[in-house]
């Protein structure tokens, strides 16, 4: 088989199919290959159930760039977001916090708990908002590294510097802090309320094996803080018809363009002659040619599997080789017969639309976290719940819902490995502790399906199940994404490119990096 | 959920309109009747009622209680009298303004803080070290305005207090019906006016008693449409509408000085130390860069661009609330911020900022004016607030 392709793109994930839209707009002849019957990697929907749909991995939009939306006019190709409107944590002693869309009810609420906290909620808002304005064209380019005299390198230090002197005082200390910091830390300089505290520091160790009280993680809250939909930071939404709705519109818009997507069509590895990709060679045998291969799949499995020790410099293997996974998050999917009745809210009500934290106080993520650390998986995890049937009835049948619980810590690494066995001991350690606070829940469950990190690998294949394709901590971002010198979406491979989250600006549905590559390819081209 | 204050069992029934506004978290008449007409003429000839319990409210005591307020406020507390108000703006370091509201002093060691956002954070942060305590009272102290030149008539009626005595920005203590309360000769419409203080368990008694015996005086109860046609002619800023706390500004343009707001009076530099009291000197030295004037449309000018258009001339009859242009020899000297046809002065005026060197009164304007969906510009010119000042406002 030799049909002749400009770009080959290996594995069908979000960051894949963006790619290959762009590419395909730009005029190249495109071709995308999946492992699995469906496109879409972790943004992906599915019927474990019948008649219960799940966003199996991923849940949420947010970070999604915006301008992917306009360029691949995804609402045209299917794509609506639905919003989220609150984040309701329930407390142990009986008691919540909710955080709520409309401001004078999210101040009063707060003020319940700490008049202080309602006050500096504000002002935490704005600085994050501006500092996620501050720190957002960053997301948007290629990176340039600071040790290079390339000239696009010190063009680009240019910019960046001359960015950085005009942020002013504020803005650039508290970047510093983010920088630097740990969540905690940084929260505790705001806020006195533990609840509070518990359910923001929780997005500074979404995703990776780090507690709310580790060094770096502040960023990561600032990480999360970028979520924009229509312009509005920190919004988040849910894509009706779950996450595969997301690659299903990214991958009719590259259809639209003229990309060919092959599924069940598992690459075995890239061709490489003297020193250039050439095309790569299906686990059938078949070998499809092209000047271009882009690769979806993390930089463990794109170097170390498919294309292989012996082509690569040892230096760039061991960099590739440190780079680190160590996937931390699981999911339990729940089909329900009936809402979850909170002892804190009984009844049904506003804020099952929204999500519900389990994470009454730093104390416990970090608790959570101790266990993890040593190679046990939470027996009260971090979790970050939605009943996305409550916003999309098409989700489930009538009457009857779904729910998401995104849960940490479940460490790859689990001391022993893990089994069917310790799966569900973790999944009833998530019911359990989420029956605590809503009884009738056990009773509720028709189905459970739990995927943890080695499921992850498993199914998707990405290593170690990360859910950012190698975790968001200082040491492995922006120009140093995954290796250093090799951050720009280029290999030391000729022609062979990087497209996947395991690249800046890094993973959560963002879509930047199959962008941001398919960009620089064509900028190369030229 | 959004609050009803402690009259909503009065004001919800009386509200025809089911116009309701939002202030501060709780629910308030937009105007009652279907119309705010009539109650704004209650401000002006008779007396308006008004519900202004969602103010926020702090009351601070203790012995280093003035000390506190002159270390946060511009205006000189430290020298107040007991049972004098001061009106003040308070500014971040920067000597923006963060808030303006009034200070009451009740005794030498107790005051009352009133404002348009929540400070308790703010002023429990610049208290630290102080013998003072502060406490968020807003939801516990209920506040009516009684405004217009009966307004007096009534209080006198049903209080104790000498109140032909009490004098503009003064407070007295009282006894309305059987209710304690103090009674401030404050307002927000530039008229003679009281607004009184009290707790909410006395909000409906002392509700109905000032209906029963203000009737024949003409007491009508007021909403927020009415209230802004008098504040705009008593040229009296509104915080987030007609200028942005420096706290929530994003970007610094959006910040405003005490001098840019017309408040220079009201910064005390010979204070020795408050929050921006350097860069207030430095900038009272420079002169401030805006200022906060009135504008009084031309109306000939106005009348002509719907001429033109074969129009009659439409005024706005409720205030608006947006940011409209304001050109001076073809560039733009600034933009005003509230406007409304004064039923009263029979003008077209707003409250506007602009660069200093278009500031001066009788300086020469153009107000932007869409007339049938096209921008056009009227004439205007800088006047002396406030557009309407009667002499019982301080009699």
């Amino acid at each position: 088989m030799s049909a002749r392709y400009d770009a080959i793109v290996v594995g069908g994930g979000h960051n894949g199919l963006v790619a290959a839209a762009y590419l395909a707009r730009a005029g190249k002849r495109v071709v995308v290959l999946e492992r699995r019957e469906r496109v879409g990697g972790a943004a992906m929907s599915e019927q474990i159930f019948p008649g219960f749909t799940f966003s199996v991995f991923s849940y949420v939009v947010s970070l999604l760039r915006p301008e992917i939306i306009r360029d691949l006019d995804l609402p045209r190709h299917g794509l609506h977001v639905l919003p989220l409107e609150s984040t309701l944590t329930p407390l142990p002693n009986g008691d919540y916090l909710a955080q709520w869309n409309d401001h004078d009810q999210n101040r009063r609420e707060l003020a319940r708990h700490s008049p202080r906290d309602a006050e500096a909620y504000d002002e935490f808002g704005r600085l994050m908002h501006l500092m996620a304005r501050a720190v957002k064209p960053i997301l948007g380019m290629v990176p340039p590294d600071p040790a290079s005299l390339a000239p696009g390198d010190l063009a680009g230090m240019w910019r960046l510097g001359k960015y950085f002197r005009g942020l002013g005082p504020e803005r650039f200390h508290t970047l510093h802090k983010l920088l630097t910091m740990s969540a905690a830390d940084y929260l505790d300089e705001w806020f006195e309320t533990p609840a509070l505290k518990g359910t923001k520091s929780a997005s500074g160790i979404i995703g990776t094996l780090l507690g709310p009280r580790s060094p770096g993680t502040a960023y990561v809250l600032l990480h999360h803080y970028m979520g924009e939909l229509d312009g509005v930071f920190r919004a988040w939404g849910f894509a009706k018809g779950g996450n595969g709705s997301v690659s299903a519109a990214i991958a009719a818009a590259a259809r639209a363009a003229g990309t060919e997507i092959r599924t069940e069509a598992p690459v075995a590895h890239v061709l490489v002659e003297n020193g250039r990709a050439t095309g790569v060679a299906l686990a059938n045998g078949d070998e499809v040619r092209a000047d271009l291969v882009l690769s979806n799949a993390d930089p463990r499995r794109t170097f170390l599997e498919l294309v292989g020790e012996k082509h690569l410099p040892g230096e760039f293997v061991e960099g590739i080789r440190r780079f680190r996974f160590r996937g931390a998050s699981a999911k339990v999917n729940l089909a329900l017969g009936e809402l979850p009745n909170f002892t804190c809210l009984p009844g049904r009500g506003a804020h099952h639309r929204g999500a519900i934290s389990i994470s009454p106080s730093v104390d416990y993520i970090e608790r959570a976290y101790d266990e993890a650390k040593y190679g046990e998986f939470s027996r009260r995890p971090y979790m970050d719940i939605v009943i996305p049937s409550m916003i999309d009835p098409g989700m489930a049948p009538p009457g009857k819902h779904v729910m998401s619980i995104f849960a940490q810590y479940a460490p790859y690494e689990l001391k022993g490995g893990w089994t069917d066995a310790r799966r569900e001991a973790f999944g009833d350690a998530v019911v359990d502790t989420l029956a605590e606070y809503a009884p009738n829940l056990k009773r509720a469950i028709l189905h459970r399906q739990v995927v943890t990190p080695a499921d992850i690998e498993r199914i998707v294949g990405i290593s170690e199940g990360n859910i950012f394709h190698g975790e968001l901590s200082l040491q492995q971002m922006f120009f140093l994404r995954p290796v250093p010198e090799w951050a720009k979406f280029r290999t030391p491979v000729a022609g062979l490119w990087q497209c996947g989250s395991g690249t800046h600006p890094g993973g959560g549905v963002m879509g930047a990096p199959g962008r941001l590559a398919a960009l620089a390819i064509l900028g190369a081209g030229r | 959920m959004l609050k009803t204050t402690p009259f909503h069992a009065r004001t919800g029934a009386l509200c025809a309109s089911h116009a309701w506004r939002r202030w501060a978290g709780y629910v308030v008449a937009s105007s009652y009747e279907l119309s705010h007409e009539r109650e704004y003429h209650a401000i002006r000839s008779a007396a308006a009622l008004l519900d202004i319990s969602p103010l926020y409210k702090y009351a601070v005591r203790g012995k280093d209680a003035a000390r506190f307020l002159d270390r946060v406020m511009t205006r000189d507390v430290g020298r107040s009298q007991p049972g004098q108000v001061l009106y003040t703006p308070w500014c971040d370091g920067a000597g923006k303004v963060l808030d303006d509201g009034t200070v009451t002093r009740l005794d030498g060691e107790a005051f009352r803080v009133t404002s348009a956002e929540p400070n308790l954070r703010w002023f429990l942060d610049n208290a630290l070290g102080l013998d003072v305590a502060i406490a968020d009272v807003s939801d516990s102290i209920a506040a009516l305005a009684l405004q217009g030149p009966t307004s007096r008539a009534i209080l006198e009626r049903l209080c104790d207090a000498d109140l032909a005595r009490l004098k503009y920005f003064r407070m007295t203590a009282a006894k309305l019906r059987n209710a304690p309360v103090t009674i401030t000769r404050t307002g927000y419409t530039g008229d003679l006016g009281y607004e009184i203080w009290l707790s909410t368990a006395d909000a409906l008694a002392v509700w109905d008693a000032l209906i029963e015996v203000g009737t024949s005086y003409g007491i009508t109860p007021a909403g927020m449409l009415a209230l802004d046609v008098a504040r705009i002619e008593a040229g009296l800023m509104l915080l987030d509408v007609d200028y942005v706390p420096a706290n929530k500004a994003l970007i610094e343009s959006q910040t405003s000085s005490p001098f840019e707001l017309d408040l220079g009076w009201a910064v005390k530099l010979d204070k020795e130390q408050f929050v921006g009291r350097p860069a207030l000197a430095a900038e009272a030295k420079r002169g401030p860069e805006w200022q906060f004037v009135g504008v009084q449309v031309d109306w000939g000018s106005f009348e002509a661009l719907y001429l033109e258009t074969g129009l009659a001339p439409r005024v706005p009859a409720a205030a608006w609330r947006t940011s409209v242009p304001l050109y001076a020899g073809g560039e733009q000297a600034g933009y005003a911020t509230s406007g409304v046809w004064s039923p009263l002065l029979k003008a077209y005026i707003a409250l506007a900022h602009l660069r200093s060197r278009w500031a001066a009164p009788g300086t020469a304007l153009e107000l932007e004016v869409t007339v049938e969906h096209r921008r056009k510009r009227a004439a205007a010119r800088v006047v002396k607030k406030p557009f309407f000042d009667p002499e019982r406002k301080r009699a």
